[in-house]
């Protein structure tokens, strides 16, 4: 049981002093910093964030009880709600005045219901009668209006990593109007509506902050709402209902999750999952909203894996087990507890929950830390060597390498517009970044092919595999390593199998390169036709005139090498010396004949002179030919 | 008869064909007892043993000689004898009438017949001997281990029974250079395609774990061999020159025509079995297989051969003969392998499509040629057409062929790579090509051409032509650079 929770808490929770009488507690999302205000600020407030190493702590004047406090990005300003009107605003930045100041907002009559930082120096006032955008200039110690909006609200939601702020308007809050900010501007994006489940008549306010998150999903923004069961409707349970927020263009509701039950939820989003927690239950599920079902309508999706619970954890200090209550959430448990913990996705143990493996493998590779998982699904796989197991390894195969392939797309154009020079379109070129999902070669040579060749499984399966693997590899047009070919060969080899290596060659599966002839040529003492396949292979290859030279001159066909540098028009390069001493070990003398006589024509040819140069080292063959030949033999210098 | 007043040319042909045992009868009077095998049967008993009786003697006379290389054939004016010997004291003889004309009567004499001892090879009528082995040992296995089977009575049936047939396909007229080779013609294929098929033959090999070895063919070509290559090179033999011509006939046949095999109903696919059942939905089809003999050598296994064919792609499943096939299995393969290898086929009927419209309209070249790599016996041939049950048609005289034979045997006779060029009547040029372990024979036609053009020609064309098959050329290196396909 214990490898099956596939959510767990972070391992170090942000720790701080428990809510009570003295000492309120708030969390600001977007910084994901917990402020801990002594005594309104008194006697200190603490501000801990989840990398921070030491927590900021400072004191402020106890001018009323805190609503809310919020610092801007990167710390640089503190804004402090303590009345329905107004917030103030404490410098952070060195060498600016620390002094408050106070801002009122302009809407007369106006509530702030709250209030968030869109940038270092820019806030959204939102007040029940519509938001203030405001620039705050720290050194002058005001707040600049940069536009506003007037709108009734009746609650809303900041996204801090979209900087989109949603705003429920109408009796029912069920029509929303987003907001999305950008260096300094505001704007408006299509407003659209909620579809209740049930119309209340009198008309009253029915939809809930609490039922409305926004989460940027792949890049994304949605806003997910979170549908509750009615009687009068027969839906099988509760849902999530997807909207997917455009810049431009209406929201369009795209995705529906399907949550098969009832009661109270909490919605998370990690590692682009959306995490729906059930209370009664005490389990949690996880939609992935890429992966698409078969069996269902278009973007209705079932949970990818079996509730689970949160994977108890320890708090670490008093070593107490903290059963994750699900009470009333993650908020809020970070209040009585005292530590604010953060929820990831454990991954090993999806691998046994999801028995698609293709599928695993779709859910895997839009995973952030996948690729040591991936590999030992891998690994795994292959060992089980089940029956019918192929299709399933083509399949995944075929996945891995789909990301592997666009991701070397993408770095070759990126290379090529870097060459291309420092034109206008080179800046909107980034470097492809490598994500974990990215399997090369190299990953599945070295964590699950190697090893996997020595197991002792029935070789049939092994060459399968690996010639699956090419397969894959060449779909989608990716050069294989020469190493790949190397592990094939060799397998084929230790089973002894040189008529499938033969046939293997003769249909170029295995590319032709240096490395690769030379393997093969090591092998012609156990299989003879290696020889000629490899010669080919150098032939082909056509840089490797050198070598099959050597090649030819170590099987003593010193003609034959002559003949072939002779063609190639290298003959009047060549070392003489190299092939008179191969013909001399020949113990052929009329061999040994016809290939001095051929270096005396070049040498007459070239320098007007039979005779060899110094330089060439020739001495000793030219005295075995005398002692041979007679020396009335060698070639005469012509006469002039 | 029409022709009574011509000349009258009578092809070689088959006078005899026996085997014998000379242990199986050592003592006068019991001669007899060698005879494994007689054809003609009809020929008397007497006659039989003193053919037998030559044999024998001539094998044993020349072994004085050579001990190690007794003779191979025996040339006399009307005939031409071939000697084999397989297995340890188990001989072939195959006795060969030489081609002769007839010259008809004139002005009263009576008619001439002149025979033509020269005009047949050795080397191309010793191949075929062999070949007569090695396919009676593909589906009978071994001359001795029939023997230690059943004793005398067992082998004297199993050849009875193989070779009444067989001597019947034996078309020795039409047999040349190619008989010589025994080669196998592969399939030209691009690197993805074939990995699709090694994909599919993995995955039925691995869904079907009865399936022992498998082949691939397309067009009659091979593409993939699960068997060794000496086993392969006669099962292809089989399948090209009987099994699938036997089928085509069929298949060629019109849609009413009653040679045309019933279609099962299926529209899913175009699967059927070559071997076998022909029809699986008939209740009362049995589902017996020819058993094959391979790796005689040493694990001498005994297989069922499936032959599965969807348009021009045909599979081979081999499976071991101990296992009973039933109607539940070959279900199940045809159930697996039928959509796969009808999509298969037309994946590479496409791509070879594509390939052949990337390499140009086929032009009618201005030579022919065969070639032969002893590595792999791949073999390639533009003289000839098409090779049937009855006769493989050769699209060149035979007096040319004959030329080809024997430059064919200049080049057997030594190691060293050469190269040989003739210029035969009729102003067609024959060039010969060894090199290292390929030869290539071209033949070129070409009025008033010089022995300095020819050659330069052949130059040429063995390095710009694209010899078909294989995409790629490889080149040999030695002598002056064949490059041919493969």
């Amino acid at each position: 049981m214990d490898n099956e929770y596939y959510l767990e808490l972070s391992e170090n929770p942000v720790q701080f002093e428990n809510a009570s009488t003295v000492n309120n507690v708030f969390f600001d999302e977007a910084n994901k910093q917990v402020f801990a205000v002594r005594s309104g600020g008194a006697t200190g407030v603490v501000v801990k964030g989840p990398e921070d190493k030491s927590p900021i702590a400072f004191r402020m004047d106890d001018k009323g009880e805190v609503k809310c406090i919020k610092f801007s990005l990167g710390n640089k300003i503190l804004a402090v709600q303590r009345t329905p009107k107004s917030v103030d605003f404490i410098n952070f930045i060195p060498d600016y005045p620390h002094l408050e100041f106070s801002h009122e907002c302009k809407t007369k009559n106006a509530n702030v219901l709250g209030f968030c930082w869109t940038n270092w120096n820019e806030i959204v006032f939102v007040t029940d009668q519509g938001i203030e955008f405001y620039q705050v200039l720290p050194d002058k110690r005001t707040l600049k209006m940069l536009k506003s909006q007037s709108i009734n609200v009746n609650w809303y939601i900041y996204c801090p990593e979209t900087a989109v702020l949603l705003l429920s308007t109408t009796v029912q809050g069920n029509v929303l109007q987003p907001f999305a900010f950008k260096n300094g501007t505001m704007s408006k994006m299509s407003k659209f509506e909620i579809e209740l489940p049930m119309v209340p008549k009198p008309a009253k306010l029915s939809l809930s902050e609490r039922d409305i998150a926004v989460a940027s999903i792949y890049g994304e923004v949605y806003v997910m709402y979170l549908k509750h069961h009615s009687r009068s409707t027969n839906s099988s349970g509760a849902e999530v209902v997807l909207y997917h927020l455009l810049r431009e263009g209406p929201c369009k509701k795209i995705h529906v999750l399907k949550l098969n039950t009832t009661g109270k939820f909490a919605l998370n989003v990690v590692d682009n999952l959306v995490v729906v927690h059930h209370q009664s239950s005490q389990t949690s599920i996880i939609f992935d909203i890429k992966l698409r079902e078969p069996d269902c309508a278009m973007n209705v999706h079932q949970p990818v894996l079996p509730a689970r619970s949160i994977h108890p954890c320890k708090i670490p200090l008093t070593g107490a087990l903290c059963l994750f209550l699900y009470l009333i959430f993650l908020l809020l448990s970070v209040y009585l507890s005292g530590y604010l913990w953060y929820l990831q996705v454990k991954l090993q143990p999806t691998v046994n929950l999801l028995q698609d493996k293709g599928k695993l493998m779709d859910f895997l590779l839009r995973r952030r830390d996948c690729k040591m998982v991936i590999l030992s699904v891998c690994s795994q796989m292959l060992e089980g060597g089940e029956k019918g197991n192929l299709p399933v390894v083509a399949t995944v195969f075929d996945k891995l390498n789909q990301v592997y392939k666009e991701y070397l797309e993408a770095e070759q154009a990126y290379t090529v517009a870097m060459e291309s020079g420092p034109s206008r379109f080179s800046n909107s070129y980034k470097r492809p970044v490598r994500t974990q999902a990215v399997i090369d070669q190299s990953d599945m040579y070295t964590h699950v092919l190697s090893a996997f060749t020595e197991k002792k499984v029935i070789n049939k399966f092994i060459i399968a595999v690996l010639m699956e693997y090419i397969r894959s590899l060449n779909q989608f047009q990716i050069t294989v390593q020469h190493y790949l070919y190397e592990l094939v060969i060799k397998t084929l080899v230790q089973h002894n199998l040189f008529y499938m290596l033969h046939q293997f060659l003769q249909y170029h599966v295995l590319s032709d390169s240096k490395p690769l002839a030379c393997l093969l040529l090591s092998l012609e003492s156990t299989y003879p036709p290696a020889h000629q396949l490899s010669l080919d292979m150098l032939k082909r290859l056509s840089t490797a005139n050198d070598e099959i030279v050597e090649v030819l001159l170590s099987k003593q066909q010193v003609l034959g090498a002559l003949r072939f540098v002779r063609s190639v028009g290298g003959h009047d390069n060549v070392s003489a010396r190299k092939f008179l001493d191969a013909a001399r070990q020949t113990n052929d003398t009329m061999l040994f004949y016809t290939i001095f006589r051929f270096f005396e024509q070049r040498n007459l040819r070239l320098r007007g002179n039979p005779a060899f140069n110094q330089g060439e080292h020739c001495e000793e063959h030219v005295a075995y030919f005398k002692e041979v030949f007679g020396e009335q033999t060698l070639m005469k210098p012509p006469t002039k | 008869m029409a022709s009574g007043m011509q000349e009258k040319q009578y092809t070689p042909s088959l006078l005899s064909f026996f085997i014998y045992n000379p242990k199986f009868g050592p003592r006068e009077g019991e001669e007899e007892k060698k005879i494994l095998f007689y054809h003609p049967s009809e020929v008397e008993k007497n006659e039989k043993i003193r053919n037998v009786g030559l044999c024998e003697a001539i094998v044993q006379f020349t072994r004085t000689f050579c001990p190690t290389k007794p003779a191979k054939s025996l040339h006399t004016q009307k005939n031409r004898q071939f000697f084999h010997e397989p297995e340890e004291n188990f001989w072939m003889v195959m006795v060969v009438r030489n081609p002769m004309i007839e010259k008809p009567s004139k002005d009263g004499k009576p008619a001439t017949i002149e025979y033509q001892e020269e005009e047949i090879l050795d080397s191309v009528y010793g191949a075929v001997l062999r070949q007569c082995y090695s396919m009676y040992k593909l589906f009978n296995g071994t001359f001795s281990r029939a023997f230690e089977a059943g004793g005398v009575e067992l082998l004297r049936q199993k050849l009875e029974k193989f070779f009444y047939r067989y001597l019947q396909t034996l078309h020795l007229q039409s047999c040349d250079l190619l008989d010589v080779f025994g080669g196998i013609s592969f399939f030209p294929l691009d690197k993805m395609t074939y990995l699709k098929i090694q994909s599919f033959v993995n995955r039925v090999e691995e869904s079907l774990s009865l399936v022992k070895y498998t082949a691939f063919l397309y067009n009659d070509q091979l593409i993939w061999s699960g068997l060794e290559q000496d086993d392969m090179r006669i099962l292809y033999k089989y399948l090209t020159t009987s099994l699938f011509p036997r089928h085509t006939e069929p298949e060629l046949a019109g849609r009413d025509s009653p040679l045309r095999p019933e279609v099962a109903g299926n529209l899913l696919h175009y699967g059927r079995f070559l071997t076998g059942p022909a029809n699986l939905k008939d209740p009362e089809a049995k589902f017996r297989f020819p058993r094959i003999f391979v790796n005689t050598e040493d694990s001498y296994e005994e297989l069922h051969l499936i032959v599965y064919k969807a348009m021009s792609a045909a599979v081979c499943f081999m499976i071991n003969a101990s296992v009973e096939l039933t109607r539940e299995f070959c279900e199940q393969l045809d159930a697996l392998v039928g959509p796969q290898l009808t999509l298969l086929a037309s994946d590479i009927c496409e791509q070879y499509n594509i390939n052949r419209r990337i390499s140009g309209p086929e032009k009618e070249p201005q030579f022919k040629f065969i070639y032969f790599n002893h590595m792999n016996l791949a073999e390639k041939s533009t003289i000839h057409m098409r090779k049937t049950a009855s006769v493989s048609l050769t699209s060149v005289h035979p007096d040319l062929m004959k030329i080809l034979g024997d430059i064919n045997c200049d080049f057997a006779r030594v190691d060293e790579d050469e190269e040989i060029i003739v210029k035969a009547m009729t102003d067609y040029w024959v060039v010969g090509k060894k090199s290292d372990q390929r030869e290539l024979y071209v033949i070129l036609n070409q009025k008033n051409a010089n022995l300095i053009e020819v050659n330069e020609e052949v130059k040429r064309l063995c390095a710009t032509q694209d010899m078909t098959t294989l995409k790629t050329v490889s080149c040999s290196c030695f002598n002056d650079s064949i490059s041919v396909m493969q």
